[in-house]
Formats: structure tokens, C-alpha cells, sequence
């Protein structure tokens, strides 16, 4: 199979009205596994559908494998697609719900025999070509959609929401397969999410989109260690998020919050927020230095943490604690917290 | 110890046989009775009685064969057969032909217009299918409009109303419109992601059609189908009218109507009529419930409609404006022959006048009268009997109420001539109290008669309206301390009004232009209904202008019937919406 890039330039797109995309620019290099995420709304599935040929016609350009596809109608583009609702033909048995595209390009009926029976073995449902699809699980109906996808050979794989309509046991083994199978074909992939988990386990690159705009573009670490801005600090795992501002002294620095603690910042930097996750925190009975006065307000355990939620002088911070890492403090307790700020990022 | 069990035992199931037999027997439980004996008397006895008839030996009255092997020994019978098969069979293939471009072109398309397409072509369920038969005699038949303009022109004619040819043409433009409702309705509910997924996979027009698309709406394609298939089987009265005597239902009416109603093959016929009604209704019954594709998924939208390129636009306007010509030609010919003098081997009417309107009102007072007595009397009867049928089955849990609701729709697929025929051979010998003339020349009878082919359609209005009435709303009221019965008359009915009044209007309109049922039962002319009357008048040649003014007259009755139905229950839509506000 050919690797193709995908590049999107300046796109703009709106449905009437209402304007989806503003000014999207993306470079998805050959045989990348990339994720669109975002909240919904955020116009991920609209920028997916664009460079599938759905929907009203963007201005800008999409260029896969260097071709741009704007105005290009969706059965002459060669881009695979994933829906969320798999769209199986309820009509067609599993082995002609595979088969449809191979017959719409005309491959003689042997080959067609043989690719069908190879996609299904990649997937590992051979045994039930002679299905009807509302006789498959949800995952198998999955399995089937990607199977129905890639036996045509696409240059570019596009999932919607692949895994939204499997139950949380079977969406992890699907993320480990789905990823499994893009390795092994090398395909140009692109993943629509709304969940970061399933971002972060499996794509080498993510796009955060939010209100039509792509606020970040990077590996899963990148973007939770380094946001670019509130939305994704807050959108990736959970962040507190405290106001202030940054003194330099020398090249001391430090942030200075609202409510007047002091946190050093070993890396520097410049902006009003300060970003500190929650494993970031600890809790101490005694005060030392920098440390901030709370207050427990209410605890939860997670198993391997425990998570507290703690209000510190009118800030209400999360904090972890790994469990079985020391001695559980119960609600009402005063505390002192002390943040580990060597990675963190002032916005 | 033992003692005392058993004792307590029995005692348990006295309570119990008790309870059972005489069950706290309250109002329903009576209402349920009387509608039980009312369905038994009107609908199932008579049926019954043809099909038992129909396997009964006229000499000894021993059960036997004998009469469906004379059935099939009589070629005529054969032909009549085949000829009904046949016509039913086109007239579905030439209705799927008129169906399939508006279904497809409003439903998949931005298509200005597509709301008056849909609604125009619903006109032609408006009109009893026997009376446009005269008027589409003079647009196609043989010295109609169109082969007099060929003729000239061309030199050739097209023999599209010859024999079975007309019937098929008149039922086919009458009855396409359950395809159209029904195919539309499935072409809607077909997710979009299903085509988007073919064409994803390089699948586009036609062939995205053949493929995804119609395979998709079979299911809604096979109800409208089947439907039509046995509204043309069992119609009488076009054939009758187009003198297409060869066919099944017309053969059971001449039989009757001329040998007598001991005459077994009227019932063997009838019999079959039965049959292919319930094998039709059955097999739409599944597979509309097997390949149910409920194809709007979770994170699908619905249709998708595409925007046409002008070639495309102008084509698809050419086809519509087309169709919908032939379509409404029968209303086009009814409307130019009631107001015309004469019209005979010309393309139009010679001249124009009102003459024909003032000859139908002097002629056809009865008529006219009689349809609002015997519709009026249906329509109450099937709201009131549909009401209470809608309240036992949807509120109580009183025993085989299932069976009443199935009873009172089983009336769907008993054709008008198979009643028609059952009711003569059951009330023949009964004479009505205090007159002593015999049952089945009553009057009422055909009130009845009508009143039981109508009551499915408002059984089904009725059981809508209660739906959505909501059981909370009852028991708000019952908690307040109302009883059953004023709850029902201060909460639900109230509530229903909407739907009972459609219900209502519906039946009344449709009963008011039944032919197949009363044409058996009309035993003088003193007592003929108006679509009685549009027959009689349609016989002859002078008289036909009056008929098509009568026919105008059912057109503008039915009109107004649906349109106000339609207009009641959109009223009463937004006066629930608005109360659903939370």
C-alpha cells in the first residue's frame, strides 16, 4: 500500500451560517497515526467528513499524497472510512458488505474472493462471512467496518469515533487492535475522539480542536506537559489552573499566585496561569518552604490513589496521592501543600 | 394440619374460580362484551358464512370440494382468475413506475416543490377509483383526447385503455399512492452514513441506488406494494364501470346480483378474495416486521439531501410535471366532462355549461342524502366503538381485549364485495322487527356495513389519540378522587378530541364513496348512496355528465374531509406541545 500524506491548508468551512472550521492548517505525515480530538461541536468529525468528501465544500485546499481533493466527489478519492455507526448494509451478508467496494472497482470476482478473505483473517472474523451484520456483536460489526475499508486499498484511513458505540472493556482491546492493524499496514491514519485516553494510548501525533480552531498540535506528552493554552491543559487529564503572575529575580523565578504564595519556577517562563497537575501536589502535616495552607474538603479513593480535593485560600485544587504511599488525611483536616514545579508551565 | 391446608386450599380456589367467573364486573367489562358480540355478528359471522357456504354442497349441504373444482373446470372462471392476477400484478409494476421518480426526487433531493408534489399526490386516493374511470375513457381510451390527437397527428393510436389495459391504467394512477407514502417514508428513515459508506467505497448513482439505496427502502417498497396489489384485486367497481367483466370480483357480483345468492360460485370466489387479502396483508405483515432496517443509527443524521445540477433539475421538473399530469388526468376529465355539453370523438368538450350540476342536484337529492345518513351513522358508530376498543386495550387488563383489537383490523382484509355478499347470505332470512321486510334490504345494513369497513382506520386514530394521552394524567386525576368513569369523561376523552374528530372526518369521507360493500346491499334506489348514484348515472351516455358532477361533488367531500382531518390533527398537535412545555 502507498503512504500518503495529508495536508490541509487553510481550511474554512461552514454549514449557512454557521462557521465550523476557521483556518485549518495540518501536516499528517506517511503512515501516521493521528488523532483529531476535541469536545463535541468542536468541528473534528466536520474536518474528518471534509477530507472524506462529505459535506459542504471547504475553501482552502486538502491535499493527500500531494493531490488536492476540495471539489472532488467522495467515490473518486480513495480515502477509506471508518463510520461511527459502522454502516453496515443491513441487507448484505458480511463477505458482500466487504466485497462492495472491490465490485465498484471492477476487480474480477477471484481476486475479489481472495482480498475479501484475506481483510476478514486481518481482522479474524473468516468465520463469519456468512452473516448477516445484525447477527454480529458491536465490536465484531467493527471489526467488519475496517475490514470493508481497507480491503479496497485506501491511501488514507479515516476513523469517526471508531470506538464510541463499544462498552469500556472492549473499547481498550479495540484501541490495542486498531492500532496493531495500522502498524502492520503502514496506513496514513486519522483518528476522530472526543475521549484523551484513547488519544494518548494510541496516536503518534494528536490535534486539539476546539471551536473550529486547532489550539495544539503534538505527540500525546508534548501536549500534556507543555499546553499551549488553558483549553488543552484543561482538556488533557485533569489541571489546576491557579491565577498570577511571574517575578524574576536574578534568575531566580517565581510565581507569585493571587492568594500571595510563592512557587519557584525552576524553567522559568511568562503568563498569568500557572499549570500544576494533580500527582504534582503532595500533602504534608508540617509547613516547610513555599508550601500553601488547605483545607480537605472531600476525599475519593481511586485504588491506586487517593484523590482529594482541597481548598487552598479560596482556590480548590485536586491532589493525588499514590495509595499505600503514606497516611490518609480525612476531610476537615488543615494541611500544608507543597507543588513540585520543576515541569511546570506558566501560561 | 393437613385438613387445614387443603381446606385453606380450596377455599383459595373457590376465590379464585369465583373470581374468574364472575369477574368485579364493571362497565368495560360490559362495553367489552357488547363490542365482542357486535364484531361476531357483523364481521366474522358473515364472513364466515361465505366461506362455509363456499365448501358446502348446494343439494345436500355436506361439506365438499366440489365447488372450487367447478370453480376451476369453468374457463371463464380461470380467465377470471388470471385476468385479476394480472391486472393486480401491473398495476403494481405501472404504480411503482409513477411512484419511484417523486418518491426518490423529493426525498433525496433539494427539490423546490416537493411538499405540493407529495401532497398532490396523495389527490388520487381522494376519488373513488371507479369514477375517474369514465373520465380517464375519454383522455386514453380509444376515441379519447390524446389517441384522436395521435390519430391526427401521427397516425397511429395506443390501446391504452382497452380491456384489462384500463383497469390496470385507472387502478395503477388510483392507487399508486401507497407506494408513494410508504417508499417515501423509507427512503427518509434510511441512514445517511449507509449511503456515505458507499460511496466512501467508490459506489455512486444508479448503481449506489440499485445497490444500497432501494434494497434498503424494500421494506416499506413491499407494504405500499402489496397493498395496492389487493386494493386492485378486490375492486369492483372499476372494472364494472370500464365493462371488464372477466375479472374476479366483478364475476362474484354478476353471479350474485343475477343467478341468485344461492349460487355457490359468488362464494368460492369470495373465498378466494379472502385469501389473497390475508396472504398479502401477511406478507407485508412480515416483512415489514423482519427487515424492519432500523437504519438511523446512533451518530448518524437522517436523509441527506443533495442539490441538483441544472440539466438535472430540468430533467427531474420534466419527469415530476409529467407524472403528475397523467395522475391527476382523471380530475382534469372529470372536471372538463362535468361542465361540459357534449364530448364524443373530440379532444374536448364541444361546448361548456352548468346544466349537468343542476341535473345532478335534482337528480341525486337522495343520493346525496343517504351518503351523509349512512356515512354519518358509520363514522359515529366506528369513533365510539374505536374509542372504547383504543381504552380496553391501551388501559385495562381485561381478558382477550388483544382479540378485540384484532378483530375490529381483521375487517382490512375482508374485501367490500366478500361482505357485501355475506351479509346478504346471512340476513336474508332475518326480518327487521315491526316492518317484517327482510334484514338485508334494510337501509341500516349498509350503514353497518360501511361502519365495519371503515373501523380499522378509526381504531387506528383512535388508539393514537390515547397514546398520547398520559397515563399520569389519569392518575392525577383518579388520586384527586375521581372514579374511573368521570376520569374518562373529564380527562381522556377531553384529551382525545382531536384524534376521535380526525378518526371521525376520515371515515366519514372514505365511507361516503364506498361502492364494493353497498353495490350488494342497495336494494332500491331510494336507498343508494352517492357513489350508487355515480354508477347509475355512468351507465348511460346522457347521463354521464351528471355523474361526473356528483363524482366533482364525492371529489370535493373527501377533499375537504382530509384536509380538515389533517388540519385537526396538526391543531391538535400544537395545542399538546404546547401543554408538553416543562
Amino acid at each position: 500500500m502507498t503512504k500518503a500524506g495529508i495536508k490541509i491548508e487553510n481550511v474554512h468551512l461552514s454549514f449557512g451560517q454557521t462557521v465550523v472550521l476557521k483556518g485549518v492548517n495540518l501536516d499528517i505525515k506517511p503512515g501516521e497515526f493521528f488523532a483529531f480530538l476535541g469536545p463535541s461541536g468542536s468541528g473534528k468529525s466536520t474536518l474528518l467528513r471534509a477530507i472524506a468528501g462529505f459535506g459542504p465544500n471547504p475553501k482552502g485546499r486538502i491535499l493527500i499524497g500531494g493531490r488536492d481533493m476540495v471539489g472532488l466527489d467522495p467515490w473518486v478519492r480513495n480515502v477509506g472510512m471508518v463510520f461511527q455507526s459502522y454502516a453496515l448494509w443491513p441487507h448484505l451478508r458480511v463477505r458482500d458488505n466487504v466485497a462492495f467496494g472491490l465490485k465498484e472497482r471492477r476487480v474480477p470476482p477471484k481476486q475479489i474472493k481472495s482480498k475479501v478473505d484475506a481483510a476478514l483473517e486481518l481482522v479474524d472474523l473468516a468465520d463469519l462471512a456468512d452473516r448477516m451484520p445484525n447477527q454480529l456483536s458491536g465490536g465484531q460489526q467493527q471489526r467488519i467496518a475496517l475490514a470493508r475499508t481497507i480491503v479496497v486499498e485506501p491511501e488514507v484511513l479515516l476513523l469517526d469515533e471508531p470506538l464510541s458505540n463499544l462498552d469500556a472493556s472492549l473499547r481498550v482491546q479495540m484501541r490495542r487492535e486498531l492500532l496493531r492493524l495500522q502498524r502492520q499496514l503502514g496506513l496514513t491514519t486519522i483518528f476522530v475522539t472526543h475521549d484523551q485516553e484513547e488519544a494518548n494510548t494510541t496516536s503518534d501525533r494528536m490535534a486539539v480542536l476546539d471551536g473550529g480552531v486547532i489550539q495544539q498540535v503534538g505527540t500525546p506528552q508534548e501536549l500534556y506537559d507543555q499546553p499551549s493554552n488553558l483549553f488543552v491543559a484543561n482538556f488533557l487529564g485533569t489541571a489546576n489552573i491557579l491565577e498570577g503572575h511571574v517575578e524574576t529575580n536574578g534568575n531566580q523565578a517565581r510565581f507569585v499566585t493571587k492568594t500571595g504564595d510563592n512557587l519557584s519556577l525552576p524553567q522559568g517562563g511568562t503568563g498569568t496561569n500557572i499549570v500544576l497537575r494533580p500527582q504534582n501536589i503532595s500533602i504534608q502535616q508540617q509547613s516547610s518552604a513555599n508550601a500553601m495552607r488547605g483545607k480537605i474538603l472531600h476525599r475519593e479513593f481511586l485504588g491506586s490513589q487517593i484523590r482529594y480535593l482541597i481548598d487552598a485560600g479560596g482556590a480548590e485544587l485536586v491532589v493525588d496521592q499514590t495509595h499505600g504511599g503514606g497516611e490518609w488525611f480525612g476531610t476537615g483536616s488543615e494541611v500544608y501543600l507543597s507543588a513540585n514545579t520543576s515541569n511546570a508551565v506558566v501560561i | 394440619m393437613s385438613t387445614t391446608q387443603s381446606d385453606l386450599s380450596s377455599r383459595g380456589l373457590a376465590d379464585r374460580l369465583l373470581n374468574s367467573l364472575v369477574p368485579s364486573l364493571s362497565g368495560l367489562h360490559i362495553v367489552a362484551f357488547l363490542i365482542a358480540l357486535l364484531l361476531l355478528g357483523l364481521l366474522v359471522t358473515p364472513v364466515a358464512q361465505v366461506i362455509f357456504v363456499a365448501f358446502q354442497d348446494t343439494a345436500t349441504g355436506a361439506a365438499t370440494l366440489q365447488n372450487f373444482a367447478d370453480f376451476f373446470a369453468t374457463s371463464l372462471f380461470r380467465e377470471s382468475f388470471w385476468n385479476s392476477f394480472y391486472v393486480s400484478a401491473m398495476s403494481v409494476v405501472v404504480a411503482t413506475i409513477i411512484a419511484l421518480p417523486l418518491a426518490y426526487i423529493t426525498t433525496r433531493f433539494h427539490f423546490s416543490g416537493s411538499i405540493l408534489i407529495q401532497s398532490l399526490g396523495f389527490i388520487p386516493l381522494i376519488m373513488p377509483p371507479f369514477v375517474g374511470a369514465v373520465a380517464m375513457q375519454l383522455i386514453f381510451g380509444r376515441n379519447g383526447t390524446i389517441n384522436l390527437l395521435l390519430r391526427d397527428y401521427f397516425g397511429f393510436t395506443i390501446p391504452f385503455m382497452d380491456g384489462l389495459n384500463g383497469v390496470i391504467l385507472v387502478e395503477s394512477i388510483h392507487y399508486f399512492p401507497f407506494i408513494l407514502i410508504n417508499l417515501s417514508a423509507s427512503l427518509r428513515n434510511i441512514d445517511r452514513s449507509m449511503e456515505e459508506a458507499a460511496q466512501n467505497l467508490g459506489s455512486y448513482g444508479l448503481r449506489l441506488f440499485r445497490r444500497i439505496v432501494f434494497p434498503l427502502a424494500m421494506p416499506g417498497y413491499i407494504a405500499g406494494a402489496a397493498l395496492v396489489f389487493i386494493k386492485v384485486f378486490d375492486d369492483l367497481g372499476t372494472p364494472l364501470l370500464l365493462n371488464v367483466n372477466n375479472m374476479l370480483a366483478p364475476q362474484a357480483f354478476l353471479r350474485i346480483s343475477s343467478i341468485g345468492i344461492s349460487d355457490p360460485m359468488g362464494y368460492v370466489i369470495s373465498c378466494i378474495l379472502v385469501v389473497f387479502s390475508v396472504l398479502s396483508l401477511w406478507a407485508s405483515f412480515l416483512v415489514m416486521r423482519g427487515k424492519e432496517y432500523a437504519t438511523v443509527q446512533k451518530g448518524g443524521g437522517g436523509t441527506a439531501k443533495r442539490e441538483l445540477k441544472l440539466s438535472e433539475k430540468v430533467l427531474a421538473y420534466g419527469v415530476v410535471i409529467f407524472i403528475l399530469l397523467v395522475v391527476l388526468s382523471p380530475h382534469i376529465g372529470l372536471l372538463l366532462l362535468s361542465f361540459g355539453t357534449i364530448w364524443s370523438f373530440a379532444p374536448l368538450p364541444d361546448a361548456y355549461t352548468f346544466q349537468n350540476y343542476i341535473t345532478m342536484w335534482e337528480g341525486s337529492k337522495t343520493f346525496i342524502l343517504n351518503t351523509v345518513l349512512y356515512a354519518g351513522i358509520a363514522a359515529s358508530l366506528d369513533v365510539i366503538i374505536g374509542t372504547a376498543i383504543a381504552y380496553i386495550v391501551i388501559r385495562t387488563g381485561i381478558f382477550g381485549r388483544k382479540w378485540l383489537d384484532y378483530l375490529a383490523t381483521a375487517a382490512l382484509a375482508v374485501p367490500g364485495v366478500v361482505l357485501g355478499i355475506g351479509y346478504l347470505r346471512t340476513f336474508h332470512s332475518v326480518d327487521v322487527p315491526f316492518t317484517g321486510e327482510p334484514l338485508a334490504s334494510w337501509w341500516v345494513i349498509i350503514a353497518l356495513a360501511l361502519m365495519i369497513r371503515r373501523l380499522p382506520y378509526a381504531l387506528r386514530a383512535c388508539t393514537a389519540a390515547l397514546q398520547q394521552v398520559s397515563l399520569a394524567l389519569e392518575e392525577a386525576a383518579e388520586s384527586l378522587g375521581a372514579t374511573k368513569r368521570r376520569t374518562i369523561q373529564k380527562i381522556v376523552l377531553p384529551l382525545m378530541t382531536g384524534g376521535i374528530l380526525a378518526g371521525f372526518v376520515t371515515s366519514f369521507a372514505t365511507a361516503a364513496v364506498e361502492l364494493s360493500a353497498t353495490i350488494m346491499l342497495v336494494s332500491s334506489n331510494s336507498d343508494a348512496p352517492l357513489a350508487y348514484g355515480i354508477y347509475l348515472f355512468m351507465q348511460t351516455p346522457s347521463g354521464r355528465g351528471a355523474g361526473a358532477a356528483l363524482g366533482i361533488v364525492a371529489v370535493i367531500v373527501v377533499a375537504i374531509g382530509t384536509v380538515a382531518s389533517q388540519f385537526i390533527i396538526e391543531r391538535d398537535k400544537k395545542l399538546k406541545a404546547s401543554n408538553d412545555v416543562h
